[in-house]
């Protein structure tokens, strides 16, 4: 069987394969029947974090309304060998034939690894990192540009501001998040060519009491439009709100905690994928290697516009989210970056070009450094 | 627009007055535990926990101060448990202590699940800084009550220690056993008391993380805040006031790396954002010396066993 | 450094040492030491299993996926094993100073920058120095950046009277800060945008999994370690004025015994340990420093040691347990559906309750030598 081609009927083989070989230590646990397709999941944080982990672990339900389709889920697994135990104890003693690994560092080397030692087994993992030509065939990547909510967010913050400073939350200088910044830069810029953003690095994916601070300073330093890229946004939008500043929320809904400065914010649609994933399943259709999308492909959203939002935003913003779901570009070159002022996106990029995917630094009108 | 300075030490203040008071109660509870010649390593989950019931306190009942009332009788019991545990002989107060922190973090993550989502009524600050033209300094005037019940609490507390007999019979305890025993004092009964008022304090320091700042409640609200706080004490040579200067310090330094970046020295965050590490080690070193450094440890605590 | 006598529980240590008895009685006091943590185990699973009932889920369940998931099958028992390695020598990095009187619990610190140490001194030495001298020499850097570390702590408190409790916790988090600065700055490697780390050291120089299982050498490694740490600090000379130091440090002076080295040799021995972890992390392991060495072994192993009253031999089985534990922990969460918080409220308990029935040893009649 071509690894790459999963049927439902080999997924199957393998799940009963998996249970063989599970029941042999104590028979009258095994909970995966013969006749299931177990998935395992692993979440590097709590399920209900308020932010990326429960995205996912919302979307997850599509899966479980499968029939035949067992979900197993572990949640807190840091990003060392205890995430490929996990996964392996997935395979070993759950019989799983399809394991989503959902937190970036699980990547490299550990799924990769895992993937070459069991062939049989189909892993997919949150991040636009597979490569075709290096990376096995059995595994892949499933992502949603979420730099495109935020641009949309800058769009309507960009035209909800009076200081014209945007504040941005950040945990760690990574592509992904630096993608968000510049997007929500250049959707900012696009309506308001004097909007500046100023980002704050708290080093963590979570550190409230470092988050609250940050959010103070960002507010001390003249911002009036606060959002952020930490794992659970509640803190950053509660103290902003609390200031007196308006708000972008991140990964969930945060409108409800700022009822009087939310703007709108920027969400996944995990949803989207794993509906796709367990339709595949049930036709017996091999999963893609390698999906990824924004607006294009409804894998993000923006939640419903909040008080903070202006009119003019508004209409801003939906008519941003149109042009994207057509597949106008944000990155639309030449553009510098903050640091040296070189020229860092030479040409104008497709929204999913891989290119964007290696962002190493912060685009010139963005206050902040990435060391 | 203010200068640059100004805005890094306004910052400094705010931080000092929002960032301080958890490091302030769960140290000023410690502070008498230790003074009796107990260690509770374990407050980092007594805090998380104090946190965690104080939230769901507030959210059910619609008072905060229901909530805070609530926390410290979590933490009362945690603290009775760790006392009684402790009070057995041959038992280790500092393993107990680790043990105990992982079983109070559970226990708040175990229950705090449902909490995750709502917003509870949150405690009001009062604003000090009306007076103030500057909105960042009022921002940084806004103070919760906790701070000054938490500054009230280290005098009393220095003053009982010193002046009443309640306060010589825990320093006896805490310099030595065998004299306390001589008095007539149970050894077991106070180092009980004292740490279940150590972990009371301890609670309600959780109280004003969930219930005031940064004000919700999550699972990394605490992120290593109570074990720092415990190591504080040491720092603050067991002196109830020598506490709340190292609160205020730990607080106002934690705010060192937020602010420089929102002025725009970005490079080099992660050391700015470990200021408070670094200062307190700084200034550890530097007020330190071989000869009596353990002048002011009470005498029954070997944390070495 | 406490003046303070310190009460020196360290049954294993002691027993060798001690007057050969009758063989029966030996083996009647050795036996309070398995009876009476084994009873320590039931009960917290008992008092668990109320817990559980409570929640609406089956105790009888649970115990058959705690068996399976950490001991029941050969996957899991090398789970466990793997799991336990790094603790066994961060425990150490804990147990060693307290033998001389000292409380460290910043071996996390050392752990993570003797990882990135040992990954930085290999990307100069990959394609162009054979494995196994790289192997050593990080290996060797990493010992030496975490002894460095945890001996600053050392050298802190008798020169200067610094606790090195709070040193060394301050420590590790400026430690982690210097690992975070260098890895998101100068040493990162650009290929990886979205998981800032060190270049990766190459598959022919990592370190691989001991024959005929997947546990890496580091399991093995830790212990040895513990076996020959054991003997330095209970048959060497060493060991013993390390122990009378600890014992009663005036004593200690009074003799004309060399304290300031004593403590931080101590003190060196143990980040050696700790650094160790962290090589084997970054060689066996992630293949690169980057921020998830911090994963909090190295406070988990303050536990560990604890657990095993400080004494080396005993790290490994309570590493282990502590392992079983965690590896099982995952197969719990998802069978049950219970979150991630349950394990931690079971491990609490049994450590708790563990703890506290050490305060029975030498109360069973039963246990005592005969004839006394």
């Amino acid at each position: 069987m071509s690894s790459a081609i999963i049927t439902r009927r080999a997924l199957l083989k393998t799940a009963a394969f998996g249970a063989a070989g599970a029941s042999l230590g104590l028979g009258s646990l095994r909970s995966a029947r013969a006749a299931d397709l177990v998935v395992g999941i692993v979440y590097v944080g709590a399920r209900d974090d308020f932010g990326w982990n429960q995205a996912h672990a919302v979307a997850i339900k599509a899966l479980k309304e499968v029939p035949g389709v067992k979900v197993s889920e572990e949640e807190n697994v840091p990003e060392t060998d205890a995430v490929s135990k996990s996964m392996e104890s997935m395979i070993n003693l759950d019989g799983a034939s399809l394991i989503l690994a959902t937190s970036f560092g699980y990547y490299k080397p550990f799924v990769l690894d895992l993937a070459k030692k069991y062939p049989k087994v189909e892993f997919r993992h949150a991040a636009p990192l597979w490569n075709k030509a290096t990376d096995p065939m059995n595994a892949g990547s499933y992502f949603g540009y979420l730099n495109q909510a935020h641009y949309v967010d800058g769009v309507a913050a960009g035209l909800s501001t009076k200081s014209n400073k945007i504040g941005f939350v950040a945990a760690k200088p990574i592509a992904i998040v630096l993608s968000n910044i510049n997007s929500v830069l250049l959707g900012a810029r696009s309506v308001n060519p004097n909007a500046t953003v100023q980002v704050i690095f708290t080093g963590d994916w979570s550190m409230p009491v470092r988050e609250a601070e940050a959010t103070n300073a960002l507010v001390d330093a003249g911002c009036d439009v606060i959002t952020c890229h930490v794992d659970g946004p509640k803190v950053v939008i509660q103290t902003a709100e609390k200031r007196g500043a308006k708000t972008c929320g991140h990964n969930a809904n945060q409108g409800p905690l700022a009822p009087k400065g939310f703007i709108t914010g920027a969400e996944y649609k995990w949803e989207t994928i794993y509906k796709g994933y367990a339709a595949d399943i049930k036709s017996g259709k091999p999963l893609p290697n390698f999906l990824a999308g924004g607006f294009d492909a409804d894998y993000v959203r923006n939640s419903p516009f909040g008080a903070g939002c202006s009119p003019e935003g508004q209409k801003a913003a939906l008519a941003a989210i149109e042009g994207l779901k057509k597949g106008k570009p944000i990155y639309v070159g030449p553009l510098k970056d903050n640091k040296t002022g070189k020229i860092v996106i030479d040409k104008t990029y497709a929204n999913d070009d891989p290119f964007l995917n290696n962002m190493d630094y912060l685009l010139q009108g963005v206050v902040g450094s990435t060391t | 627009m203010e200068s640059p300075v100004v805005i890094v030490l306004e910052a400094m203040l705010g931080g000092a007055i929002r960032v301080s008071t958890p490091f302030m109660f769960v140290a000023l509870g410690e502070c008498v535990t230790e003074k009796s010649g107990r260690v509770n390593l374990g407050l980092e989950g007594t805090l998380v926990l104090g946190a965690m019931t104080a939230y769901a306190i507030s959210f059910h009942t619609g008072s905060p101060w229901v909530g805070v009332l609530a926390a410290g009788v979590a933490g009362s019991v945690l603290g009775a448990m760790h006392g009684s545990i402790c009070g057995l002989p041959k038992v280790n107060d500092v393993a107990v202590g680790i043990a105990m922190m992982l079983f109070g973090v559970g226990v708040a993550f175990f229950f705090g699940k449902p909490y995750i989502q709502p917003v509870a009524p949150r405690l009001q600050s009062i604003p000090l800084g009306s007076w103030s033209e500057s909105p960042n300094l009022r921002s940084a005037l806004e103070v919760n009550p906790l701070f000054f019940v938490g500054i009230a609490a280290a005098f009393a507390l220095a003053w009982a220690l010193r002046n009443t007999r309640w306060g010589l019979v825990v320093r006896t305890v805490g310099d030595s056993a065998a004299a306390a025993r001589a008095m007539g004092v149970s050894v077991n009964g106070v180092r009980l008391m004292t740490t279940t008022i150590g972990g009371f304090f301890a609670g309600v320091g959780g109280a004003f993380l969930s219930l005031s700042y940064p004000g919700s409640w999550n699972q990394g609200l605490s992120s290593g805040q109570g074990l720092m706080a415990v190591a504080l004490v040491i720092f603050a040579r067991w002196k109830p006031l020598r506490c709340v200067l190292a609160a205020l310090l730990f607080g106002a330094a934690g705010a060192i790396g937020p602010s420089l970046q929102a002025v725009g020295v970005t490079q080099g965050y992660y050391f700015f954002n470990a200021a408070p590490y670094i200062l307190t080690l700084v200034i550890m070193i530097a007020t330190s010396s071989a000869k009596h450094s353990a002048a002011d440890m009470p005498g029954e605590l070997s944390m070495a066993k | 450094m406490s003046d303070a006598p310190v009460a020196q529980s360290f049954p294993g240590a002691a027993a060798p040492a001690a007057p050969m008895a009758v063989s029966s009685s030996r083996w009647r006091s050795d036996a309070e030491f398995v009876v009476i943590p084994i009873l320590a185990i039931v009960a917290s699973f008992l008092l668990f299993a109320v817990f559980l009932l409570a929640i609406g889920k089956s105790p009888v369940d649970f115990m058959a996926l705690v068996w399976r998931g950490g001991f029941g099958t050969s996957f899991s028992i090398q789970n466990t094993l793997q799991r336990s390695s790094p603790l066994i020598m961060t425990a150490l990095a804990v147990a060693i100073p307290a033998r001389i009187g000292l409380i460290i619990i910043g071996g996390e610190g050392a752990l993570v920058l003797g990882g990135f140490v040992a990954a930085v001194v290999a990307i100069p030495m990959t394609g162009v120095v054979p494995p196994m001298p790289a192997l050593l020499v990080m290996a060797f850097a990493a010992m030496l950046t975490g002894g460095i570390w945890i001996g600053i702590c050392g050298f802190l408190r008798y020169a200067r009277g610094v606790n090195e409790t709070i040193a060394s916790l301050l420590l590790t988090y400026i430690g982690i800060a210097i690992m975070n600065f260098f890895v998101e700055g100068a040493l990162r490697d650009l290929s990886d945008p979205n998981k800032p780390s060190t270049k990766p050291i190459g598959r022919d120089y990592m370190v691989g999994s001991i024959p005929g299982t997947s546990v890496h050498w580091g399991f093995l490694f830790g212990v040895l370690l513990c076996l020959g740490l054991y003997l330095l600090m209970s048959r060497t000379t060493f060991g013993f004025a390390a122990r009378v130091t600890g014992g009663n440090f005036r004593a200690a002076l009074a003799q004309g015994l060399p304290v300031g080295r004593l403590i931080v040799a101590c003190c060196a021995i143990a980040g050696a340990c700790a650094g160790l972890a962290g090589f084997f992390e970054v060689a066996a392991i992630q293949g690169r420093a980057n921020a998830s060495l911090a994963a909090g072994y190295g406070f988990t192993g303050i536990l560990v040691a604890f657990l095993a009253r400080q004494n080396p031999l005993m790290i490994p089985p309570v590493a282990i347990m502590f392992g079983g534990i965690v590896a099982a922990g995952g197969l719990i969460q998802r069978r049950m559906g219970l979150p991630d918080a349950t394990v931690q409220v079971l491990e609490g308990l049994i450590f708790v309750v563990l703890l506290t029935s050490e305060t029975l040893y030498g109360r069973f009649s039963i246990f005592k030598p005969k004839g006394r």
